[in-house]
């Protein structure tokens, strides 16, 4: 017997849960300007969601996906991403969709029961919000595809959660990024849960980035608490896939504050004070923490920062509220490019006989 | 002219295509250097070269997948899948994504994929290579199914699939793949979508079918003939979204009506067809409309098949039970 390969999954954390940086740090971690800005974006954030949570128990808002918890994974791969790449996310994306010029009005309209909120803005390519667990790493080696065959330099990533990783899609996306060299970074967001079952009941593998192994493509652990770990892989990343069609694995572990959506009760099925303690890791704190090693932040920048965000919220929500529902026959329109007249008379029905009781 | 098979006429059809758009890009198992295991592709990778016929890992699901990400940047993926039983994996991405792109982004994104397949029974192939589930396709908003009968179909309506916006799934009747040759124009003109093809105009009764069954279809209308039975032949070609106005206009003036396919009774286009004409034209009919299709069984292995796809005599009977009714 003899070995005929050996695989190695690397770890990346610079800033650590206490605000301590590591030694060897990437320029990031020294752009006082950029970590500002990437700090202030998940204060944002977090207040988004727990707006968003706020108007789901008050009857304002449908079910929702909360993103607490996982800030640091979507505002770091946000900031990463080029105009021109493609983003392909699946449904707890908030702080990398605010990056890609969506709306948080957008992301309640979603929410809400509005098509419209997957409109984004008029000129992107970029995907709307995938709910079919684990599909969407297959359009995102498609969209590479076309990119690769037009000589494009631009890159696909694609986002999904620990769960997704035990989809046959799953796998069937990477192992083609791999044989085609495909420009597309997957980003699997581990935030320990899928719906009840836990990382450990999900799968034997150690890592989830080794399954990047697999398909012959390189995988990384990041600490997915860490933004500035977070934007320099992604960046690294989607860099690799630009310029050498080198697809990526990036594995981003984290911790899921809150239930799986607004629907679920994780009480259940979550041990008693595990999210307490892995609290202890969550993202903006030691970010904080260590703005204010480098004299950056304070007290008072704080105390402006939140009034600010709350403001910004406020606004969201009410052009969320004042956004006028849909013309009936709308469920009509998008069906295809020109409506086949079989569907004609199904639609004089609706408009007809439904418009009473929907006005 | 030389005069070409059906099989042939899709291979005429994609190339042609090819051609004319390089955003045409034709990829499935085998579809490369194996010229596709139905031959289907033969001879576009040396035309095209590999970055436009992609031999794909042996993964339906990523087929359709794959296709999806390629469409919503503009390309125009055609997307072969080996037999339809083969297609299920990728029935998550066809129904829960290719159908619903335009709609879930208002228009922003768009998936014009042909998913093309062979279908049904009548080859001797191995169990899941003789399944005819179009009724599935069918059910799904925002698709539309396509089914040729002919060569001359095969290649417009393949080329009208390609150029159409929105995703097609394109049924292949593979027991005619090979079954009769047609002269076919190379010209690069489609056939309409969204149409039935009227194959023989008659007065007594209409016989409304598609795909493979179009053959046997045919047959049984010839052979009425000598009793003087005169039946006006539809095929269906579009199954969905159904041209109703044409079955109707013809219904209405026959008063009889015989519906054909290959797939299952229950819940089959037959039963939706059937239920139109009643909904539309009951007080036209003289007799009720009669539905002669596969059995509610599966499809059996190769032995038995032939007692599973309608015959020329059950239609035929069919045809005299309508003709009781005066």
């Amino acid at each position: 017997m003899k070995i005929i390969e050996r695989f190695e999954i690397p770890y990346y954390q610079y800033l650590n849960e206490n605000g301590q940086i590591a030694e060897e740090i990437p320029l990031l971690a020294e752009n006082k300007q950029a970590l500002t800005h990437l700090y202030q974006l998940m204060v944002l954030v977090r207040l988004c969601d727990a707006k968003a949570i706020a108007l789901q128990r008050t009857g304002k808002l449908g079910t929702y996906p909360s993103t607490r918890g996982q800030e640091a994974v979507f505002v770091g791969i946000g900031h990463a991403l080029n105009k021109q790449d493609i983003y392909i996310p699946y449904y707890r994306d908030v702080g990398s969709l605010l990056q890609r010029g969506v709306k948080f009005s957008q992301i309640l309209q979603y929410w809400g029961g509005d098509e419209r909120g997957n409109c984004f803005t008029p000129d992107s390519q970029d995907f709307p919000h995938s709910v079919p667990v684990g599909s969407q790493p297959l359009h995102a080696v498609g969209v590479a595809y076309a990119i690769k065959y037009r000589k494009q330099p631009r890159a696909v990533m694609v986002t999904c959660g620990d769960g997704a990783t035990s989809q046959g899609d799953f796998y069937e996306a990477i192992n083609v990024a791999g044989v085609w060299k495909l420009p597309v970074v997957f980003v699997v967001c581990n935030n320990q849960w899928a719906i009840s079952v836990s990382r450990q009941v999900q799968t034997a593998a150690h890592t989830l980035a080794q399954k990047a192994i697999a398909a012959g493509i390189r995988g990384e652990q990041v600490d997915g608490n860490d933004v500035i770990a977070v934007q320099h892989r992604a960046a690294k990343a989607l860099q690799h896939a630009r310029e050498n069609e080198e697809p990526c694995l990036l594995e981003m572990v984290c911790y899921r504050q809150h239930d799986h959506t607004t629907a679920d009760d994780a009480s259940r099925y979550e041990p008693k004070n595990l999210r307490e303690q892995e609290w202890k890791k969550e993202p903006i704190i030691r970010l904080r923490h260590y703005l204010e090693q480098l004299g950056v932040w304070n007290e008072e920048k704080e105390a402006k920062w939140q009034t600010e965000c709350a403001k910004q919220v406020e606004q969201e929500v009410k052009d969320y509220l004042d956004i006028k529902p849909q013309p009936i026959e709308s469920m009509f329109d998008y069906l295809y490019a020109t409506l086949p007249a079989a569907y004609a008379e199904q639609r004089d029905i609706l408009a007809h006989m439904e418009r009473v009781t929907h006005d | 002219m030389t005069e070409i098979t059906l099989v042939e006429a899709i291979t005429q059809a994609l190339a042609y295509e090819m051609r004319a758009d390089d955003r045409v890009i034709v990829l499935g198992e085998d579809v490369g250097k194996d010229g596709g295991v139905f031959r289907a592709t033969v001879g576009l990778l040396d035309q095209f070269g590999p970055e436009r016929v992609l031999d794909t890992p042996l993964a339906e699901s990523m087929i359709g997948g794959l296709a999806i990400g390629m469409a919503t940047q503009g390309l125009k993926p055609v997307a072969e899948f080996q037999f339809m039983g083969f297609i299920y994996p990728a029935i998550d991405q066809i129904i829960n994504h290719a159908s619903r792109m335009r709609n879930r982004t208002r228009g922003r994104l768009s998936c014009p994929v042909v998913f093309r397949t062979p279908f049904g029974a009548g080859i001797h192939a191995p169990e899941h290579h003789s399944e005819s589930t179009e009724a599935l396709f069918a059910h799904a908003p925002g698709l539309r199914v396509v089914i040729p009968s002919s060569p001359i179909r095969a290649y417009g309506l393949l080329l009208a699939a390609i150029r159409d916006p929105d995703p097609v799934v394109f049924l292949e009747p593979s027991r005619l793949y090979r079954f009769a040759k047609q002269e076919v124009k190379n010209d690069g003109k489609a056939l309409p979508l969204d149409t039935c093809f009227t194959l023989r105009t008659g007065e007594d009764v209409t016989l409304i079918t598609w795909g493979a069954m179009v053959k046997e279809t045919l047959a049984a209308a010839d052979g009425l003939l000598k009793d003087n039975i005169h039946a006006e032949v539809i095929d269906v070609a579009t199954v969905k979204p159904l041209d109703m106005e044409t079955i109707l206009a013809s219904v209405e003036r026959t008063g009889r009506c015989v519906i054909i396919h290959e797939a299952a009774l229950t819940g089959g286009i037959g039963a939706e067809i059937a239920a139109q004409i009643a909904e539309k034209a009951l007080f036209l009919l003289k007799a009720p409309p009669i539905r002669v299709t596969g059995f509610d069984t599966i499809v059996p292995y190769a032995k038995l098949e032939k007692y599973y796809i309608p015959s020329e005599k059950r239609i035929v009977h069919a045809v005299y039970q309508t003709m009781e009714y005066t």
